[in-house]
């Protein structure tokens, strides 16, 4: 149905489009994770209550989130080409997709933690856990199940955001979508792309259920 | 209790919240001794300020007024991270038991002593040790989810006895649990103190965990002590009103009973053997009505009381209180 051209171009693209989301993802987690524990440990109520701190966070937190990923990706070009050297390909999205799915994922992993019953935390105290044990030992480990499914839905919304930088040349199935799907009008190339998103969406989807169920131990 | 060395002293304790500017009074000049190796309680009705109170002991509440003073140590003077230290030999038992839901129990007993740095094998040798003694030998592997309310409690005293803490403080903590359960806690609490000789101190809002258990009480009511003193003492003769209110808990209900001239007569352990009641009329030639009665069994001996309806003639009403006042029975008259 297809030649071997466009099958190899659809190969590379779903491998870019992998590449491009769990490289992104990692990074993002690398920032959106500390920053996600800061805006619970140093909320009013929180362990280390550090109110003028935490507004300051959660005003640039909500800043960056509100801005639409294709602004912020045009407007990150300057930054991303002194980073990596290009603003084409998908090294050269990884850059806006980090900077805006961080915040996304310190509000994820912020309301995951919310989670953990707060008499827990208590215990800990009485037995002299400091911040940081309670942190490591007691809040990211009883959120675990519900941080892994807030992983897969972070992974999911930063894969849909690289589809949307195949407008700027971004790689991956998207640009794959939007450059024989849109400008070419070639329908059946747009709609396999449409397919193949679909089945990655799926199988992260599963995979962070599968993950989170065997993880949990209170069912 | 031979030895009376105060393990927690609370002197003029207070604690006021700031609530958006609007100052709620927890407590109000707390003055408590508690000694070493007692089961000290402190009851009171729910609002009263007593799990705020608890909380003051270990310093997870920063009373705004006067000193907590622990093993010797004003806690006011110590660092943050001494602190952290000095919370390691007082372990806290909760109502909701507060047990880590994602660690098995063996691995919620080794928390504290992971917390406390001691070496991984050592913990987990200790921590089955915890295990038979609380009676969960066979429930190590076990999560929290897959064990009953009263399992539950065990893991966590378990737990909280794991650091070797010189006191035990238990918020609530048989107030979730059914009749049986409780009494089945509440034996493992007084064997934890006999044979280890740690200093418990048990919250409650239930009179019956105090006379199962306790040695000494202190009532909270309004952010204040109403009353201080052995079990003994406060279940014969409770005198602030909301002590006879927890004593004679069950006894609301005698105003619905018809007729004048009731008495309430006072067990106090001394005359609970001999058939008072019983004597009373066979040397009275006088018939009374027993309309009410509670007694419990504190430490072998009898407390409570019971109310009788008095006949109407008045001689043999005389009679009777001439009766209960030679024999040093205590009674009053209930209105």
């Amino acid at each position: 149905m297809f030649s071997r051209a466009v099958l190899i171009m659809i190969g590379k693209g779903i491998l870019e489009t992998l590449y491009m989301t769990f490289m992104s993802s990692l990074l993002a987690y690398i920032i959106g994770l500390p920053l996600g524990i800061l805006l619970v440990v140093t909320d009013k109520g929180g362990i280390r209550p550090f109110v003028t701190f935490n507004r300051i966070l959660g005003v640039i937190v909500n800043l960056i989130r509100s801005i639409p990923f294709v602004i912020l990706l045009v407007a990150l070009m300057p930054f991303t080409r002194a980073v990596v050297g290009t603003t084409l390909g998908p090294n050269a999205v990884v850059v806006p997709l980090v900077i805006g799915s961080a915040p996304y994922i310190a509000r994820l992993v912020e309301s995951s933690l919310k989670e953990v019953d707060g008499g827990v935390i208590e215990a800990a105290q009485s037995m002299g856990a400091s911040p940081l044990q309670i942190v490591f030992k007691v809040m990211i480990p009883e959120a675990k199940p519900s941080l892994i499914m807030g992983g897969a839905i972070a992974v999911i919304t930063i894969l849909s955001y690289s589809a949307m930088a195949g407008f700027v040349g971004g790689g991956g199935l998207g640009t794959i979508a939007i450059n024989y799907g849109y400008y070419r009008y070639k329908t059946d190339i747009m709609l396999v792309t449409i397919a193949l998103m679909v089945l990655i969406v799926q199988g992260i989807q599963e995979i962070g259920l599968k993950w989170m169920k065997i993880s949990d131990k209170r069912l | 209790m031979d030895n009376q060395e105060p393990i927690i002293e609370l002197i003029g304790l207070g604690k006021v919240y700031d609530n958006k500017n609007v100052m709620v009074r927890a407590l109000e000049n707390i003055n408590l001794t508690i000694y070493e190796g007692e089961i000290f309680g402190i009851i009171g009705l729910s609002g009263a300020g007593k799990s705020t109170l608890v909380r003051c002991i270990n310093y997870l509440e920063r009373p705004t007024e006067g000193k907590v003073i622990f093993n010797g140590i004003d806690l006011s003077t110590v660092s943050e991270k001494e602190l952290l230290k000095i919370r390691q030999s007082m372990g806290m038992i909760f109502q909701q038991f507060n047990l880590l839901m994602q660690r098995t129990a063996l691995q919620n007993i080794c928390f504290p002593m992971e917390i406390a740095g001691v070496p991984k094998k050592e913990a987990k040798k200790r921590a089955y040790e915890l295990l038979e003694i609380v009676g969960l030998g066979d429930k190590a592997k076990a999560y929290p989810a897959q064990l009953s309310g009263g399992q539950k409690q065990r893991i966590a005293i378990a737990r909280a006895l794991a650091t070797n803490p010189k006191v035990l403080l238990c918020d609530e903590a048989t107030s979730a649990l059914d009749p049986t359960t409780t009494r089945s806690i509440l034996n493992l609490l007084k064997e934890i103190n006999q044979k280890m000789g740690i200093t418990i101190v048990v919250i409650t809002h239930e009179m019956s965990v105090i006379e199962e258990i306790c040695n000494r009480v202190a009532i909270v009511d309004q952010s204040h002590i109403a009353e201080i003193g052995t079990v003994e003492e406060v279940f014969m003769k409770p005198k602030s009103k909301i002590a006879k209110q927890l004593v004679f808990s069950g006894a609301k209900h005698i105003d619905i009973f018809e007729g004048k001239d009731k008495l309430r007569i006072i067990f106090d352990g001394r005359t609970s053997f001999e058939p008072v009641i019983a004597n009373m009329v066979l040397e009275c030639k006088t018939p009374v009505n027993i309309m009410f009665a509670d007694t419990k069994d504190i430490y072998g001996k009898a407390y409570g009381q019971m109310i009788i309806q008095l006949p109407d003639d008045e001689i043999g009403k005389k009679r009777i209180y001439a009766y209960l006042e030679a024999n040093k029975i205590p009674f009053e008259e209930v209105i």
